[in-house]
């Protein structure tokens, strides 16, 4: 593992989200790791389903609950240089909210798409 | 009797049994990421409206404001308090079950 | 150690960033930034600000490229480089600015 850093391997990392963003800390956890583990310049992707799309909503206000709007990063993480994320489309539909509700750029994509991200990545990490 | 939800309803069933199995005229309220629940165009939104026949359902303003959704987020015939609407509440219900 | 600001004790935490950022003027920066031996510029008060505005929009204090690269996008690119960021902070642009300007220490800052 050690050596493998030292020699420069980019591997595909990949975050799943599937929690809802203040009820408990997971969301806001997540958003840190991603954060310091974007110094290490690997390849990031950020996956949202489940309850995890609601991460993403636009106007959230956290004024009157006292606790810090995290939410109002994930505009920063472009200049983190994670730029790839990713929102299952039958997760909204479940909810009820689309891709205008949404505060940043993201790539809506099906179930099976999903399913292929994962296949595909080569460390996950799960919140 | 006041009936509060602080669950995800596509995470806990919790908003599901406490509609099942809270009497007629109940005062349910949704709080933290219960009010997920109130949302409308959700898979849940036939059941909310099916109670509201028979109880009266609230969510937590500042809960729902949190999480960037307002009243046209909402079913019809939901309201939205404050904290010190939840206070009153608590007061007027005699017993109050939380749905954990 | 709580520093002490125009009569009032300001907590902070062990590595010396306030613990309340609601707690912040512009004399914590001055009296921090006297403790580490530099006499702040308009040219410091320039990247603090920015921090500050910074902080505000994205809710996290920038890790040293981040905040390099925003500089750059925002003051030009005569400023958005280490050398002139580390001249100004010689502990860190990253480290000791947020500190000046009240943030946290930044994240991803390892």
């Amino acid at each position: 593992m050690e050596e493998e850093a030292q020699s420069g391997v980019i591997k595909k990392f990949l975050y799943i989200n599937r929690r809802a963003p203040h009820g408990t800390i997971y969301a806001h956890e997540a958003l840190e790791v991603v954060l310091i583990g974007a110094a290490f310049e690997q390849d990031v992707s950020m996956a949202f389903l489940d309850d995890g799309v609601f991460q993403l909503k636009k106007d959230q206000n956290t004024d009157q609950i006292s606790t810090k709007n995290f939410t109002k990063t994930f505009s920063a993480l472009e200049m983190y240089d994670v730029e790839k994320l990713y929102v299952e489309k039958e997760s909204l539909d479940e909810r009820g909210i689309s891709a205008d509700d949404l505060a940043v750029d993201v790539k809506i994509i099906s179930s099976d798409e999903m399913k292929q991200l994962i296949t595909d990545s080569e460390v996950i990490l799960n919140f | 009797m006041l009936h509060t939800v602080n669950k995800s309803p596509f995470e806990k069933n919790s908003l599901e049994t406490c509609l099942r199995l809270s009497g007629k005229d109940s005062s349910v309220l949704l709080i933290e990421d219960g009010v997920y629940g109130a949302l409308k165009g959700t898979k849940f939104e036939a059941t909310v409206k099916e109670s509201l026949n028979t109880v009266k359902m609230y969510v937590l303003g500042p809960d729902l404001m949190a999480r960037g959704l307002d009243k046209n987020s909402l079913i019809n015939n939901i309201e939205i308090i404050d904290y010190q609407d939840f206070v009153k509440l608590a007061v007027e219900n005699e017993r109050i079950q939380n749905w954990l | 150690m709580p520093i002490e600001v125009n009569g009032k004790s300001l907590e902070v935490d062990e590595e010396g960033y306030l613990s309340n950022l609601n707690d912040w003027e512009k004399d914590v920066a001055e009296i921090m930034a006297k403790e580490d031996g530099i006499d702040l510029g308009e040219d410091h008060w320039e990247i603090i600000n920015f921090l500050r505005e910074y902080y505000e929009e994205y809710q996290i204090a920038p890790a040293v490229r981040v905040l390099t690269k925003a500089v750059g996008k925002k003051l030009g690119k005569e400023k958005g480089n280490s050398k002139y960021l580390y001249e100004l902070f010689p502990y860190g642009p990253g480290k000791q600015a947020c500190k000046f300007a009240g943030l946290p220490k930044p994240t991803g800052c390892v």
